[in-house]
């Protein structure tokens, strides 16, 4: 280890250690890519591909970032950009579940869709692609229907969950796992033009008064489907989120939610 | 009593974004509803002067209620 970290100090450029090197280092002293990231976060030093992070997320946090595990549930329009921003991020661990396999009315905003995935199980093409874009990610497959059944065995030791799931029912077991589990829940719901993003943190019950009045299982996105930028939008604010919490800087949207309309251009705050 | 009535997402079609209204006093949330033909299956929440209400809420001069559709896409 010693020789390892006196390897990378040598290699580094300032405080940069550049992805061959991270590779190079990998091959010679015989670990993973993720455990040399590790220790190069945790001797200070930062990997090139976070450059234009640092003055936003410090070395200190990047290594938060990498020691943490994400899970997502649901890998389609919400969960393909959570998990793209994620792994570009530096999370080091990332969980994603979903049974579905891709089809040909994902293609108009689900990321990891394309003609040639269609088919393919949306798990699959996201540990596809986390692997591509970046390597010392470790995504965890999960092709499986989240529920109340298993949801306590799929997010274990999970720092944070994040809600990207399509049934109204499903996310309210979602957040019955998670406050048992003692892990927050970023919670993300779109329809058209309009979304919504909460965080519920144990103790706090905004999911159920999210839904308190709610009968059915969908809501307006059954009517008005799903555009390409509505998934986009709400994702992005969802990994906000995320990465306050794990990095624990900034104010969340703990007992608050944020209602979006990108129609009109309008964001309403609501309290619990 | 006055009261100003928002609308949200959907719920605008047909209707209006934010109107000043004359009600009874005494006159509560799932009365407003009702009035503006709103399936009350469809409502995801709704507020008065930004606070989650329940139906049987009544409103006060001056308040705002606000009604936001159910969201539940991922």
């Amino acid at each position: 280890m010693e020789k390892m970290r006196d390897f990378l100090r040598a290699m580094a450029d300032g405080d940069l250690i550049t992805w061959h090197h991270q590779k190079f280092a990998a091959n010679y002293f015989g670990m993973t890519l993720a455990q040399v990231e590790r220790i190069v976060l945790e001797a200070g030093l930062l990997p090139a591909r976070y450059q234009r992070n640092r003055k936003t997320i410090s070395i200190k946090d990047q290594a938060k970032l990498f020691r943490s595990h994400v899970a997502v549930i649901g890998c389609g329009g919400l969960g393909g950009y959570v998990i793209e921003e994620l792994a570009r991020i530096g999370v080091g661990r990332i969980t994603g579940i979903d049974p579905d396999v891709f089809e040909e009315h994902n293609l108009n905003r689900q990321l990891y869709s394309t003609p040639e995935n269609l088919g393919k199980p949306k798990v699959e093409a996201a540990y596809e692609r986390v692997s591509k874009i970046n390597p010392a990610v470790t995504f965890i497959p999960k092709k499986v229907s989240f529920s109340k059944m298993n949801g306590f065995d799929l997010l274990q030791g999970v720092d944070v969950v994040v809600d990207a799931l399509d049934s109204i029912p499903v996310r309210m077991e979602l957040a019955e796992i998670s406050a048992e589990l003692d892990a927050p829940m970023v919670h993300g719901a779109i329809g058209g033009w309009y979304g919504h993003v909460a965080t519920q943190f144990p103790g706090e019950n905004t999911l159920r008064k999210i839904y308190s009045r709610s009968v059915q299982s969908k809501g307006i996105e059954i009517d008005l489907g799903n555009p390409s930028f509505t998934p986009a939008v709400v994702a992005s604010l969802e990994v906000s989120e995320v990465c306050k919490i794990l990095i624990g800087h900034g104010t969340t949207l703990s007992n608050r939610k944020l209602h979006i309309n990108l129609l009109d251009m309008e964001v309403e705050e609501i309290r619990y | 009593m006055n009261v100003t009535v928002k609308l949200f997402a959907t719920f605008r079609t047909g209707r209006f974004a934010a109107e000043n209204r004359e009600y009874q006093s005494g006159t509560t949330v799932l009365d407003i509803i009702k009035e503006l033909d709103i399936n009350a299956d469809d409502i995801g929440a709704t507020l008065i002067n930004g606070r989650h209400v329940e139906e049987d809420s009544q409103l006060n001069e001056g308040d705002t209620l606000s009604i936001f559709p159910l969201v539940g896409g991922g």
